[in-house]
Order: structure tokens, then C-alpha cells, then sequence
């Protein structure tokens, strides 16, 4: 939710519309294809599989991850660089990271099937794209902020140095912007497991898609009511994630706290395993390797600098500029075209069954959301006002809020599915498992930033109970308490998608919401509808947080942030 | 070294203005100097009189919106790689060691490894840092880091070093220590540099360590006085001699913000009515300083006082000038001293006191302006926006948003008028308002 944009204005509504219609040519070449393969490859439940599985799985989150760092180092960098691509760039950024990915699941796995249809490729490239679309942007947002929030006098010292625009980038930039990247891949991560888990294996009417993973294993294992696997499913999860966190994150985190730029000494966060691997032989040849690698870049980008002032003037880049432009022009208007033939032949009564759907999946987040304030905000506070309790719990809640959402979805379903409403609730449960971790930790860390001094002078002047929380306790946490309401209204967004539509045991179930029409428009070929409820979706997400969300931020941050 | 007549740097004609919608905001006017070989220089002026952006222009980072500056006759177009910087805030990348630090300068240079570890050992071990290259800025005390920037500068072989309050962002003994050593070095032949330019607002520290002084006005800044500084080193800081150009610069400066009556005459730019600059004095240190002073039976020396209290000039002149705004005191030859009405000020308790100030508000343009908007208007209350465009047509935006924050804090201790906070409001209680329009 970070971002330096305020205003509401025509640009942004410009770039909306042109994502929508992009949207439209998708989804034509999607449901074009005919005659393809289901994957319908038998995932095996025995244990001696899982490890297979879980590694399946890892590689699939690595390759998003690579393509993420990558795409937000190029587009980041851009956009921090250059003053007209700034303007595009970061609205496009603003509304990209608040619409709910899993609404373009059905879209995106239909277009790549079509693209590789005999393979099973155009499935792992679908899973793996919505998994990158799900983690880059908040990535893209950190490296963008930490590049144009490079501190003055170190800029002017580059600039007094004479650094040249590559040894400013591997100097300043990069190292500036270190602490948010790291932090921000974490987050990416943990909300890769939530995609992933959803996307490996995933039916559109008939169709039906696996891919050998832990999150097919899982959703198997709830199919076929095999509590045992099951849990040994759930439990190799948790066990690659704590391996994960300590064996990368933790260590990745020590060091990135030399790139803090506060010049006050902390106690250093120390990792064992930092220091074991920092003391091996092997890393510290790496780093000599390292060393003499960027010595020889540093040598031919000068070089590469020098050639490039000679020959500028030739102009390759305006032709190639002007080619793209050009290009672009052109798909646009087959894009507009397209959209406005499927929004046509829309029949009147569709348009107002979009609106109540999206209004009955607005009515389960704002559920959710609440269920979840009432449970956390008291035990937040509890935890976070005592330091014991605060270092006892937080391994536990850790280890609970690892667990994607959707991971507990399959067995969830099969328990609720035959009560009456079931879906519905369960789809409001799933909500609330994704995301009251983010309200809970805020609240944890606004309740221990509140200063002792404002405590002792709450019991001094006995305000009694009551009144130490409406004058202190609540305030105090307002501005941490919004922040994860915002994180968490955009997971319960995203999870209406799964939540709403599922196959189970070979039936299709589904309850009335925006997230089911989504995903029945795009198994009955329905381009129209398809295309009218995703941008639906996305546009009252985006409306809300614009509206709601970041004022109400905004308010809290000015009022009651303490210190 | 007094300097030969080598000119390194020559300024001609240096503005700099910053646009404005309809009109500019201009921070330096028409320098023109010259930098000789073998000088050390120091700028001196108040906070905010643009001599920082004076020493960015000289090096290149920044450049002027009029006139030239000429380093050995060439016109200076980009960074200058002969002219090196120290930072007031270091500038040292916090993820790099001592050693990488100090290689940085010369990295931009494309000075091959071997080349760069050896210059730089060369240099950590001048200026005393011996046993830290593979330290963090972040293990060193504030002293040891301005000693990395003072090798990173140095490391690049510069001909002019330039720095930027090097000094003020260390404590007190730690700065005295690192100056005497500077001036060792610099006197030693030790330094392989041409010339110093420093900035600088400590008089004391300008006739310390510089041999020729530039002393800059405020609003915008204009060279007011060139004095040669012939004291001979090391310096005396209780010499009679050293006391005596100490409080010679003293008055010139208490003079910063009039220099057009008294230094130059200035031609008024238009006919439209300006808003003056509020000072940004805080009323408790003002009664805390009018009480000092009366103490001292009414009158005292400025630098004096400054030197007690552990106050720059550049600290206690804001409060002062608030002092001579509101006729509470006045300065004379370097002295602070009460009027009657500071006498009844100083005497007076907390009501009296706002009344005063209440009193002396109204006849300051932009409380005049406030008072009659907020009467004339039927709710009694305007939007702080309002008075903020209005003060960005004479400030820039910064400026502006600190001279609304002084009135509103004054108003609201003078009980003028109200403003919440929340409702980014000014407005009056309905019962003040029917009061004065009655008086």
C-alpha cells in the first residue's frame, strides 16, 4: 500500500481502462483454444512422495521469485531514473498491486494452455506467472521507493566522486534500497505459498489441472478424506517454510542490517548461521570471485560509456521506441475494439447480477474482517503489553501464520460442505485464516510501542480499564491497527476467488459471489461476463482503497502515530 | 601561507533563484570572489543564507541560474573532479568499510585496485585511522567518521577541498580536536591540496582556522564584507587580538539582516507590499533570555551571552531579532539591551506577558492580515491553506510552511486567534470576535 501518488486523476482512470482492455485480448486468445489436454497426471498420497512434491513446489516459487527480483530491478529502476516513465509506471504499479491476482486464475491457465497445449508446461508457466504476479509488486514498490529515497548527501557524494550510473546503482542504489527488498521478498514469499497452493490444482468445470506439487498433494489427500496425509501434507509445508526462515531469511535479515542507514549503533540481530556461513572458506572465495567480477564490469561499462557517448546521435533507440509505440497503438485498438464487442453483447440482467455478486463477496471480506479484529485486537494487545508473553508466543503465532490459507482450504471444505450455507462460511473461515495474522501482528507491535511512561501515567491517574483503552490503548495502536487492515482486506479479496468455487470430489460446488462468477463465465466461454466481472472486481478494490483505506491510513498515521 | 596570486576559483556574477508560479525566490545574488592558491577561506553566514548551495555551485553539484564559475579559467560545467567535498552529515555509505569508503572517490576515477587499496592505506594511516579499515562507520564515534570523509576527499587528489559545516555535527571536544588537527596538517604541507573553501556559521571558527573570511547577508545572500585574518598560527583563542576580530565579525553580523540599510543599497524590486520574514524565535527562550539579561542589570554582550549559553550565533540570533520585532530589546555595538517595554515584560507575570506580545502582534502585517480576514468572515475561521498560498508568493513553499507555524504559535500564546490541528483551521471563539469589533 505504499505510494507516493495522492491524486485520483484521469491518468490513472486512463491506465485502467487500458489494462482492462488488454484484459479482453487475453481472454479472446484464452477461450479460442479448443480440443486441449487436461492434466489430469494421478498425484500418488504415499509419504515417500511428499519430499518430491515439496521440492516441485519450491522450484516453481524460486523461478517466480527469480522473475519477480528481475522484472522489479528493471521496472524499479526505470521508473526511479526516468522522469516521463515514472508517470506510467507507478499508476499502472498502484492499481496492479490492488487487484486480487486469483480473479485472473481461470484467464491466465486457459491462455497457457492455449499457448502450449500439449504440454504440461503451459500449466507450470500459468502457475508460476500468477505466482510472480502475486509477490512482484509490493518488490517493485520497495526497490522504487528505496531508489528515489536515496539520502541527498550521499547522492551529492556520488556525484562529487564522479560514480558513473552502474557503480552508483551496485554503490548506492541497490545497498539503499537492501533492508525493504529483503524484508518485501519475505512478504513475497509467504504470499507465493497462498497462490501456489491454489493454483497447482484447480477445475474448471470438467478440467481438471495438477500439477505434481504439495499443493495437489494436499487437495488430494482432502478428495479422497485421507486425514493422515493430509496432516503429513500440512506438515511438510510447515517444514519447509521454518527451513526456509531459518536457513535463508533470518540470515539474509542479520545482513541486511548493515545496510541500514541510521548511523546509531544497534545491538546486532546476530545469526549463527550467517556467521557459519560467513566463515566459510567457500563464501569467502565467492566473495574475492565477486570482487574481481565487478572490477571487470566497473572496467567495460566505463569502457561501454565512453562508446556510447561517441555513437549517440545515431538514434537506434528512437526507431526502436517509435516501432513500440507504434506497436502498442496498434494492439490497443484491436483491444478496444474487442472489449466493446464483449461488453455489448452483454444481456441487461448481467450487469446488475455483477453488481450484487460483488456486493455479496464485499459482505464476506468485511466479515472476515471483523471476526478477525474482534479475536486479535485483544489478544494483540495482551501479547504486546507483556514482554514474557511476547517472546514465549511468537515462534507459535509464527509458525501458524506460515501456513498458506489456502493449504487448510481442501480440508476445510470437506468438513463444512454438507452444513447448510457451508460454503459460504467456509469461504468466510478461509478469509479469516488468510489473513488475521497481518491484524495480529500489527496490533502485537502497536501495543508494545506504546512508551512505558504513558502505561505508568494511565495507572497513576487510575483511569480504570476502560478508560485506558479508549484514551490510550486505542489510539496508540490506530495507526498499526489500519495498516493491517489494509494488508488483510487485500487477502480476503484474494481468497473470495478459491473460496467461492470448488470442486470437491468431483462435484462443482459454489455459493453467489463475484469470485464464482469469475471462474463460471470463463468455464462456459462467457468472454463478456468474464471480462465485466474481473474489471468489476478489480475496480472495487481499487475504489476502496483509494477511498477508505488510505484515508482512514492517512488520519491515523497523522493523529496518533507516537514519537 | 597567506595564498599567492594564482587565482584557482573565480566567480562572476553567481545567482541562484529558485521559480516560484509567478515570480522567483532568489537565494544568492551576484557573487563575484576569487579563490587563490594557498588560501584558506571560510564562508561565513547565518543558517538558511544559501552559502551550503554557494559551495555546491563552486564543485559543480548544483548550477547557478546566473553567472559562471571558472576553475583555473575553465568554465565548470558538471562535478568537478578536482574540486572534493566534505559533508557536515559525513556522507559516508553506511555498508561499505573505512577502507572501501575512502577507495569510493577514486572507484569514479577508474583507479585500478592495487592503485585504489594503496592510496587508500596511505591516507587512513594520516589521518590516524590505523587498525579500522575493516570497520563500519557505524562502530566509529562521530570525530573518527568526519576523519574517513576527510580522507575520502583527500584520496582523490583534489586541488580545492571543500567543505560544508564539517564540524557541526560533532561535540564540542571532538570538534576542537579534529580542527587543530586540520590546521596541523594543512600547515604542515602534509595535505596534497591548493586551496580550502569552508563553510561555515561559527565565528569563532572562521577566525580559528581560515586566513581570509567572506561573511555572507541572508535574504538573499550577498557577499557584506572580505577580511583578511593575518593572526598568526597556532591561534590563540583568548588572545587580545583574536577576542578583537571575533568581536569585529560579531557586529558586522548582527547586521545580517539589514544589510540594505546599512552595507548596500538596494533598489526595491516592485511596488507590491511584502510579507518580512517572521524570525523563527521560540517565545519561551525569549523570556528566558530577556530574564537572563535583565539579571545582568540590563545589558549584555551578545557574544558573551552566546558563549554561555552554548549557543552559535546563528541560535541565539532568531531570538534576538524576536526581541527587537516586539520593541522588547534592542542591539547596539555587539550589546542586548532591555527597553522599558521589556523591563514590564520581564517583570510582568504570564497575562501580562500576553497582552504584551497580543499588544506588539498587531502591528506586524501578516497578524493585521490574519486578524482582518478572520473578522470579516462570517464563521469566524479560515483554512491554514489560505494564509500558506499567501505566504508562498514572498517564501518558498519550505519557508512559507515555517513562517505560518511561527505565526500560528505566536497567535496561539498571544491568544489571538485558534487553530485545530485536525481541522487544519484558524478561527476566533464567537465571543472574541463581537469583542473587537465593538473595540
Amino acid at each position: 500500500m505504499t505510494s507516493t501518488q495522492t491524486g485520483w486523476g484521469w491518468r490513472e482512470v486512463g491506465l485502467g481502462v487500458f489494462l482492462a482492455v488488454l484484459l479482453a485480448l487475453v481472454i479472446r486468445l484464452a477461450t479460442r483454444v479448443h480440443g486441449f489436454h487436461p492434466e489430469s497426471g494421478a498425484i500418488s498420497l504415499s509419504l515417500a512422495a511428499l519430499p518430491e512434491d515439496a521440492l516441485w513446489s519450491w522450484l516453481r516459487m524460486a523461478a517466480a521469485y527469480a522473475l519477480s527480483l528481475a522484472f522489479s530491478l528493471v521496472y524499479a529502476y526505470e521508473a526511479a531514473h526516468n522522469a516521463k516513465a515514472e508517470k506510467i509506471l507507478i499508476p499502472i504499479l498502484d492499481i496492479l498491486q490492488s487487484i486480487p491476482v486469483l480473479s485472473f486464475l481461470p484467464v491466465v491457465l486457459l491462455a497457457f494452455i492455449g499457448l502450449f497445449p500439449h504440454s504440461r508446461l503451459g500449466v507450470n508457466l500459468a502457475s508460476i506467472l500468477l505466482i510472480f504476479t502475486g509477490q512482484v509488486w509490493n518488490m517493485v514498490f520497495s526497490l522504487y521507493h528505496g531508489m528515489i529515497t536515496v539520502p541527498q548527501d550521499l547522492q551529492e557524494a556520488a556525484d562529487n566522486f564522479q560514480m558513473n550510473r552502474w557503480q552508483r546503482f551496485r554503490l548506492l542504489e541497490l545497498p539503499h534500497s537492501m533492508v525493504g527488498l529483503v524484508w518485501n521478498s519475505m512478504m513475497s514469499w509467504a504470499g507465493g505459498w497462498f497462490f501456489l497452493m491454489a493454483c497447482e490444482m484447480f477445475a474448471l468445470g470438467s478440467r481438471q489441472f495438477r500439477l505434481q506439487g504439495l499443493g495437489s498433494y494436499l487437495q488430494t489427500a482432502a478428495n479422497k478424506g485421507q486425514w493422515g496425509a493430509e496432516l503429513a501434507g500440512l506438515g511438510m509445508l510447515v517444514l519447509v517454510i521454518v527451513a526456509m526462515d531459518q536457513l535463508i531469511w533470518r540470515p539474509l535479515l542479520a545482513w541486511a542490517e548493515k545496510f541500514k542507514v541510521e548511523l546509531i549503533e544497534a545491538p546486532p540481530s546476530h545469526s549463527a548461521v550467517l556467521v557459519f556461513w560467513r566463515r566459510l572458506r567457500l563464501v569467502h572465495w565467492l566473495g574475492t570471485a565477486w570482487a574481481h567480477g565487478l572490477e571487470a564490469v566497473d572496467r567495460s561499462v566505463a569502457a561501454a560509456g565512453r562508446a556510447w557517448r561517441r555513437t549517440r546521435g545515431l538514434g537506434i533507440w528512437d526507431v526502436v521506441r517509435w516501432l513500440f509505440t507504434a506497436a502498442m497503438v496498434i494492439a490497443l485498438y484491436h483491444a478496444i475494439q474487442e472489449a466493446v464487442r464483449l461488453v455489448a453483447g452483454l444481456p441487461r440482467g448481467d450487469l446488475a447480477m455483477v453488481g450484487w455478486a460483488t456486493l455479496a463477496t464485499l459482505g464476506r471480506v468485511l466479515a472476515a474482517l471483523a471476526i478477525s479484529v474482534i479475536w486479535t485486537v485483544p489478544v494483540g494487545v495482551w501479547i504486546g503489553l507483556d514482554r514474557r508473553w511476547a517472546g514465549r508466543l511468537t515462534p507459535f503465532t509464527q509458525i501458524a501464520a506460515s501456513v498458506p490459507a489456502t493449504a487448510l482450504f481442501p480440508g476445510l471444505v470437506a468438513l463444512l460442505l454438507h452444513v447448510s450455507g457451508g460454503l459460504s462460511l467456509a469461504a468466510v473461515i478461509l478469509m479469516v485464516l488468510g489473513t488475521q495474522w497481518y491484524i495480529l501482528f500489527n496490533v502485537i507491535a502497536g501495543a508494545s510501542a506504546i512508551p512505558e511512561d504513558l502505561k505508568e501515567a494511565a495507572r497513576l491517574f487510575r483511569l480504570g480499564r476502560r478508560r485506558t483503552w479508549t484514551l490510550l490503548i486505542l489510539p496508540a495502536i490506530s495507526p498499526y491497527l489500519t495498516t493491517g487492515l489494509i494488508t488483510a482486506a487485500g487477502g480476503a479479496w484474494n481468497a473470495s476467488i478459491v473460496a467461492e468455487y470448488v470442486s470437491f470430489q468431483g462435484h462443482v460446488y459454489t455459493t453467489f459471489g463475484v469470485g464464482a462468477l469469475i471462474a463460471e463465465s470463463s468455464v462456459n466461454n462467457n468472454d463478456g461476463l468474464l471480462l465485466l466481472s474481473t474489471v468489476t472486481l478489480a475496480l472495487t478494490v481499487v475504489v476502496i482503497n483509494r477511498f477508505v483505506w488510505r484515508r482512514l491510513y492517512r488520519r491515523a498515521e497523522q493523529r496518533y502515530r507516537l514519537g | 601561507m597567506a595564498g599567492s596570486s594564482e587565482v584557482l576559483v573565480r566567480l562572476l556574477g553567481v545567482t541562484k533563484s529558485y521559480p516560484q508560479l509567478d515570480h522567483d525566490i532568489r537565494i544568492l545574488d551576484d557573487i563575484t570572489l576569487d579563490i587563490y592558491r594557498g588560501q584558506y577561506v571560510a564562508l561565513l553566514g547565518p543558517s538558511g543564507s544559501g552559502k551550503s548551495t554557494l559551495l555546491r555551485i563552486v564543485t559543480g553539484l548544483t548550477r547557478p541560474s546566473y553567472g559562471t564559475v571558472l576553475y583555473r579559467g575553465e568554465p565548470v560545467t558538471g562535478p568537478h573532479p578536482d574540486a572534493a567535498m566534505v559533508f557536515q552529515t559525513f556522507a559516508l555509505y553506511p555498508w561499505l568499510t573505512v577502507q572501501q569508503n575512502v577507495e569510493m572517490g577514486l572507484l569514479g576515477k577508474g583507479v585500478p585496485a592495487s592503485e585504489r587499496s594503496r592510496r587508500a592505506a596511505l591516507l587512513i594511516d594520516l589521518i590516524g585511522l590505523d587498525g579500522y579499515e575493516n570497520a563500519f562507520p557505524k562502530e566509529l564515534s562521530g570525530g573518527m567518521r568526519q576523519r574517513v570523509g576527510f580522507a575520502r576527499a583527500l584520496a582523490v587528489d583534489p586541488e580545492l577541498l571543500c567543505m560544508d559545516e564539517p564540524f557541526s555535527a560533532l561535540d564540542f571536544l571532538t570538534a576542537e580536536n579534529l580542527r587543530s588537527e586540520l590546521i596541523g596538517w594543512w600547515h604542515d604541507g602534509r595535505l596534497p591540496i591548493q586551496a580550502v573553501l569552508m563553510v561555515t556559521h561559527g565565528i569563532e571558527e572562521a577566525v580559528y582556522m581560515a586566513d581570509r573570511i567572506i561573511i555572507l547577508s541572508k535574504n538573499p545572500a550577498r557577499v557584506i564584507a572580505d577580511i583578511a585574518n593575518p593572526l598568526p598560527y597556532p591561534r590563540n583563542r583568548k588572545a587580545p587580538a583574536f577576542l578583537e576580530l571575533t568581536d569585529h565579525i560579531y557586529q558586522i553580523v548582527t547586521g545580517w539582516d539589514r544589510p540594505a540599510a546599512t552595507l548596500w543599497t538596494v533598489p526595491e524590486e516592485s511596488a507590491k507590499p511584502t510579507l518580512k520574514p517572521l524570525p523563527q524565535g521560540h517565545l519561551s527562550m525569549l523570556s528566558g533570555l530577556l530574564e537572563l539579561v535583565r539579571d545582568r542589570g540590563g545589558v549584555d554582550d551578545l557574544y558573551h551571552l552566546g558563549s554561555e549559553l552554548f549557543l552559535e550565533v546563528d541560535d541565539l540570533l532568531p531570538v534576538t531579532e524576536t526581541a527587537q520585532l516586539f520593541h522588547l530589546a534592542e542591539v547596539q555595538a555587539g550589546d542586548l539591551k532591555l527597553t522599558a517595554l521589556g523591563e514590564e515584560f520581564v517583570a510582568g507575570d504570564i497575562g501580562r506577558r500576553k497582552a504584551i506580545i497580543r499588544s506588539q502582534l498587531k502591528d506586524i502585517p501578516l497578524f493585521q492580515l490574519i486578524d482582518r480576514v478572520l473578522r470579516t468572515k462570517a464563521n469566524h475561521s479560515m483554512a491554514r491553506d489560505f494564509f500558506l498560498d499567501i505566504l508562498e508568493e514572498n517564501f518558498s513553499p519550505k519557508e512559507a510552511e515555517r513562517q505560518l507555524a511561527t505565526a500560528i504559535n505566536w497567535g496561539r500564546f498571544a491568544e489571538l486567534f485558534h487553530y485545530d490541528t485536525d481541522t487544519e483551521l484558524l478561527f476566533l471563539e464567537e465571543d472574541e470576535a463581537n469583542q473587537s469589533v465593538q473595540a
